[in-house]
């Protein structure tokens, strides 16, 4: 992908609503009010988690 | 019993009953067993997200899949994420730190595992996360073995609640360790859950009946022939052991006691 890019312009290019996930940038897990503002790099570590069925 | 509470850290739940997400036939069995089990609170598990990039050339995309959320009404349940999963306790700290900005709240039940044929509680690992995630302002529930001690020390950490196991995860064997978990309910200063084993509505009364303050289970409910009716089942059997335990049972006799008067029988 083309970058550098902000976390909510990543979700964004994956169709993935930023409101039903939480994304951890580099080990630091971001607070939902700063994805506008993270911006990823190359080599950057992205997780992107949501609620699936558990127990 | 409308004032029987079960309190937990700064929440109240009218039902004893904590039920999961997991393993259900279809979306569809599970919410209505949801509405059938009476449970407000209901467990999650945090996973990656299946990433569907875009088409090439701007192609269409995967269709998405529907997300678990769009099956669960957050206004009528109190979602609970889990850590489950987890063999070290840096693994579950940060689960649980993901868990609560996906779902903007601080309570986690705590699962760290420490081997895969049992799920058995890794001890060591699951005290630190406690500690650190406490120290972090969760609303730690840590599922834990039936060891007292242990229950003791995750309540000297600052667990909101002590959750042990009845029997291993998805074994549905029912509490196998009766007299353990009297001495945890003698122990505990905060709410004891039994978490886990649960096969049938039984094994969910005799809990209540030993004073759990709540049953949390998952498998006996979805895996069942039918879900729905289970989780009715469950729901009246909690009700049933929590009520039987209030009531205070009469003390086991190894000899009977007439019910019925012994003066006046005919032809004495």
């Amino acid at each position: 992908m083309p970058g550098p890019l902000t976390v909510s312009e990543l979700l964004a290019r994956l169709a993935i609503d930023a409101r039903r996930v939480a994304v951890e940038h580099n080990l630091v897990v971001l607070k939902r009010g700063t994805l506008d503002e993270i911006i990823v790099h190359e080599g950057d570590q992205i997780e992107i988690v949501n609620f699936v069925g558990g127990g | 019993m409308t004032s029987d509470t079960l309190t937990i850290a700064d929440k109240s739940f009218s039902s004893r009953l904590i039920v999961g997400t997991g393993k259900y036939a279809s979306p569809a069995v599970m919410v209505r067993a949801h509405e059938a089990s009476g449970a407000e609170m209901i467990t999650v598990a945090v996973r990656r997200v299946n990433i569907t990039l875009p088409g090439e050339g701007g192609g269409p995309r995967v269709p998405k899949e529907a997300s678990l959320l769009d099956y669960i009404d957050t206004s009528k349940y109190f979602l609970l994420p889990n850590t489950a999963g987890c063999y070290t306790a840096d693994e579950a700290i940060r689960t649980a730190r993901l868990g609560r900005e996906a779902g903007l709240s601080h309570w986690v039940k705590l699962e760290v595992i420490g081997d895969q044929r049992t799920l058995f509680p890794d001890n060591e690992q699951l005290l630190e996360a406690t500690r650190v995630l406490v120290r972090e302002g969760f609303v730690v529930l840590p599922y834990t073995n039936d060891d007292p001690v242990v229950c003791r020390k995750l309540e000297d950490a600052g667990a909101a609640a002590v959750m042990p196991l009845g029997a291993p995860i998805g074994s549905g064997l029912g509490i196998q360790n009766v007299n353990n978990m009297r001495i945890i309910r003698e122990f505990a200063r905060v709410p004891l859950i039994v978490d886990a084993g649960v096969g049938t509505a039984s094994d969910a009364a005799l809990a209540m009946e030993l004073g759990a303050d709540g049953v949390l289970m998952n498998t006996a409910i979805a895996g069942a022939q039918d879900a729905v009716a289970m989780a009715e089942s469950m729901k009246l059997a909690v009700r049933a052991g929590r009520l039987a335990y209030l009531a205070g049972r009469i003390p086991r006799k190894l000899y009977a006691n007439a019910s019925s008067p012994i003066e006046g029988l005919v032809g004495r």
